[in-house]
């Protein structure tokens, strides 16, 4: 088999260390303290999609995706799955506060025979919440080595590198044993569990016939952990807390959607508002009154302003002034605010809460709550977004997710520019505009929800403990993404000027606006330049936005300037991940069906509000 | 009765879960047939949260509705 983990795996000398455990456990933050490695830390599932490699005292650490046992139920579970089968220590990391749910991956680990030792993180937490877990008890019921630690806040992390080496296999249960001996002369103890567990990717693998004991197994592993739970757990004391009582006022329609609106005033204050408009301001007017100015004085010293090479570097659409002005001055500050609200709603457990209040909303769309995660991000990056539906339960819903996102949620910087360029039309517009984007995605998601085949996928999720996110992981990881970001973009971008700056010195664009005019100006009633916004929109589309800014239009030329580019697919980039995530055919057929949709609900709309306006 | 049919507050017993897929699920994150929850908050016309220790899981109204609990 060639899994992902083993073809890492032995590419490198030194043990392989595998950093394994539920979703949502510190797996991450240990990671990080670790090998000095930046990953990100959030408080949901599904965040290390991929692994992560990092160098440990000359052996390598894997991070494996957090899963909530191996087989190959999802991707994830085959990735941990194949990285597991390869380790030569696993450090299982577990929840404190969840241990009759991370014990069941723990258990199964053992019994596949793999030396182990327990780091039991968030002891903190577990102590604050009145829970008191006896380890020594715990590494006698277990035969494994188990270390207290506190992964974000540094405590236990020596005594756990110490402990390290000195794991060992458990014991294991002594139930599927007999069967696993039967199979050892075909394959090693780990995948006979695994095949005993039908796991059909290892049997199809090895010729034979996939177990059929699987939930015989799971009970009675189930049993034990329960046991031990029973053993080694005492609540001290059953006060539920603050934390816990807004956790349940998050869930309720009556307190949950006043306070989701009070989270969204909120952001708005501090990303429409605060950032879009008075940081911005301050940013923009700095890179237009000193570094523009700056770069041309620099330039004309050197060239001549009349030539060619002058007007790609530093005209209208200069690769130095227009690229680096926007990119600086207008998109990273909106786009840092934005991954920072992010941030805290996921460190927080806020999101799953979300999920579960608008689960009934979201079926309405053919999704379930689950997939507030993934639209949510989009906010942020529909790029990343697109990754992200792979926490989805089913096929079906990551198809109408990753169509909504490509048509209807518009990205961090998107929304700047659209905050940018309505804020001078008001507020009409604006509200005009959240109707619109909202109507068309819920249209869209009935429709879909309605003719695409196969059976809604129902919500099953956990709720993780609600807590005061980390000032340090929050910064760190908003700061992290906003740079991915910006370096991503830039190229993007500085490619998409330069393309334009030469169209546009060598009188090339004019012929494209005039080739382009029956769609910008019979359509939707546009100047004939608008057709630039469109083209580098293709590219980039915040780009495209922002170009509307130097153009002089009515209010609603601009709106509907805005509400076409919304709703094409965002970047190539987000265009290329959803081939990825999608295949070609399906991707392109996305693609076009976004495309086509675009305009002709602007030119729709062009009608219909020039009618109501008039 | 169905688990969209509990109370808040309620204690109740999972006797039975439909489907495979579902049941596996709900086994690892600790609630199988015959385990004993306690329901943590009933979203109008939304999904069931149960808890079993400090554990809190949400399931969606369609897959409660399937679900099968005796009161205990």
């Amino acid at each position: 088999m060639a899994g992902s983990g083993l073809k890492a795996g032995n590419m490198v000398k030194g043990k392989k260390i595998v950093l394994a455990g539920n979703p949502n456990v510190g797996k991450s933050a240990l990671f990080n303290i670790l090998t000095g490695l930046y990953v990100d830390v959030s408080n949901y599932s599904g965040t290390t999609l991929d692994m992560a490699c990092g160098r440990y005292n000359g052996d390598v650490i894997i991070e494996a995706p957090g899963v909530y046992g191996l087989s190959s139920i999802n991707d994830e579970e085959k990735i941990t799955r194949d990285i597991i089968l390869a380790a030569d220590i696993v450090v299982n990391v577990i929840n404190s506060l969840h241990l009759d749910r991370d014990l069941f991956f723990t258990l199964q680990i053992i019994d596949m025979g793999i030396p182990m030792v327990i780091a039991l993180n968030m002891t903190d937490e577990a102590v604050q919440r009145g829970l008191g877990i006896n380890i020594r008890l715990l590494e006698e019921l277990l035969g494994v080595p188990v270390v207290s630690i506190a992964a974000v806040r540094g405590i236990g992390i020596d005594e756990l590198k110490k402990k390290i080496y000195t794991a060992r296999p458990g014991h294991a249960h002594f139930q599927p044993i007999e069967k696993i001996n039967k199979m050892l002369h075909r394959m090693n103890r780990r995948e006979a569990l695994l095949v005993i567990e039908g796991d059909t990717e290892l049997s199809e693998c090895y010729g034979v016939k996939p177990g059929t004991d699987r939930e015989a197994i799971y009970r009675a592993r189930r049993e034990r952990v329960n046991q031990i739970v029973a053993q080694v757990v005492r609540e001290i004391n059953k006060d539920a807390g603050i934390a816990a009582r807004l956790g349940n006022w998050m869930l309720l329609p009556v307190t949950g959607f006043p306070l989701l609106a009070l989270t969204l005033w909120a952001v708005y204050k501090l990303v429409g508002v605060f950032l879009a408009q008075s940081v911005v301001d301050f940013t923009g007017d700095v890179m237009n009154g000193y570094y523009e100015p700056a770069v041309r004085s620099l330039l004309s010293g050197i060239m001549s302003p009349e030539g060619v090479l002058y007007t790609i570097l530093a005209g209208q659409y200069g690769v130095l002034t227009l690229t680096v002005t926007y990119l600086i001055g207008l998109l990273f500050p909106l786009v840092l605010g934005i991954f920072f609200v992010l941030s805290i709603l996921e460190d927080s457990g806020y999101m799953p809460r979300i999920a579960t209040l608008l689960d009934r909303a979201l079926t309405g769309i053919g999704l379930n709550g689950q997939a507030v995660i993934p639209l949510l991000l989009g906010f942020g990056c529909v790029t990343m977004a697109c990754i992200t539906t792979r926490i989805l339960g089913s096929d079906r819903e990551r198809r109408i997710a990753v169509f909504l996102l490509a048509l209807g949620i518009p990205c961090s910087a998107q929304i700047a520019i659209i905050t940018a360029v309505l804020a001078g039309s008001g507020a009409l517009y604006m509200l005009l505009y959240v109707l619109f984007m909202l109507g068309i995605v819920l249209c869209a998601g009935t429709l879909l929800k309605r003719f695409l085949p196969g059976r809604p996928f129902p919500l099953l999720i956990e709720l993780p403990p609600l807590r005061l996110p980390g000032v340090q992981n929050v910064c760190q990881k908003a700061w992290g993404r906003s740079y991915q970001f910006i370096k991503e973009a830039f190229p993007i971008f500085a490619m998409g000027t330069l393309l334009l700056g030469i169209f546009d010195a060598y009188g090339f664009l004019h012929e494209l606006q005039r080739l382009l005019a029956p769609i910008t100006v019979s359509w939707l009633h546009l100047p004939e330049d608008v057709a630039d916004i469109f083209i580098m929109g293709f590219i980039r589309k915040e780009f495209g936005a922002a170009a509307v800014l130097n153009l002089q239009m009515l209010p609603l030329q601009k709106f509907i300037v805005m509400l076409t580019l919304s709703l094409t697919v965002p970047c190539i980039a987000s265009a290329m991940v959803i081939f990825k995530e999608r295949g070609w055919r399906e991707g392109l057929l996305i693609w076009a069906v976004v495309f086509i949709l675009a305009f002709l609900i602007g030119g729709l709309a062009t009608r219909l509000l020039e009618i109501w306006l008039a | 009765m169905t688990l969209d049919n509990v109370r808040k507050g309620q204690l109740i017993r999972i006797s039975n879960i439909p489907d495979e897929e579902t049941r596996i699920k709900a086994i690892r994150f600790g609630i199988s047939e015959g385990e004993v929850v306690t329901c943590l908050e009933v979203v109008p016309a939304g999904p069931v949260v149960v808890s079993k220790n400090k554990q809190e899981i949400a399931i969606g109204r369609s897959l409660a509705s399937a679900i099968l609990v005796e009161p205990c």
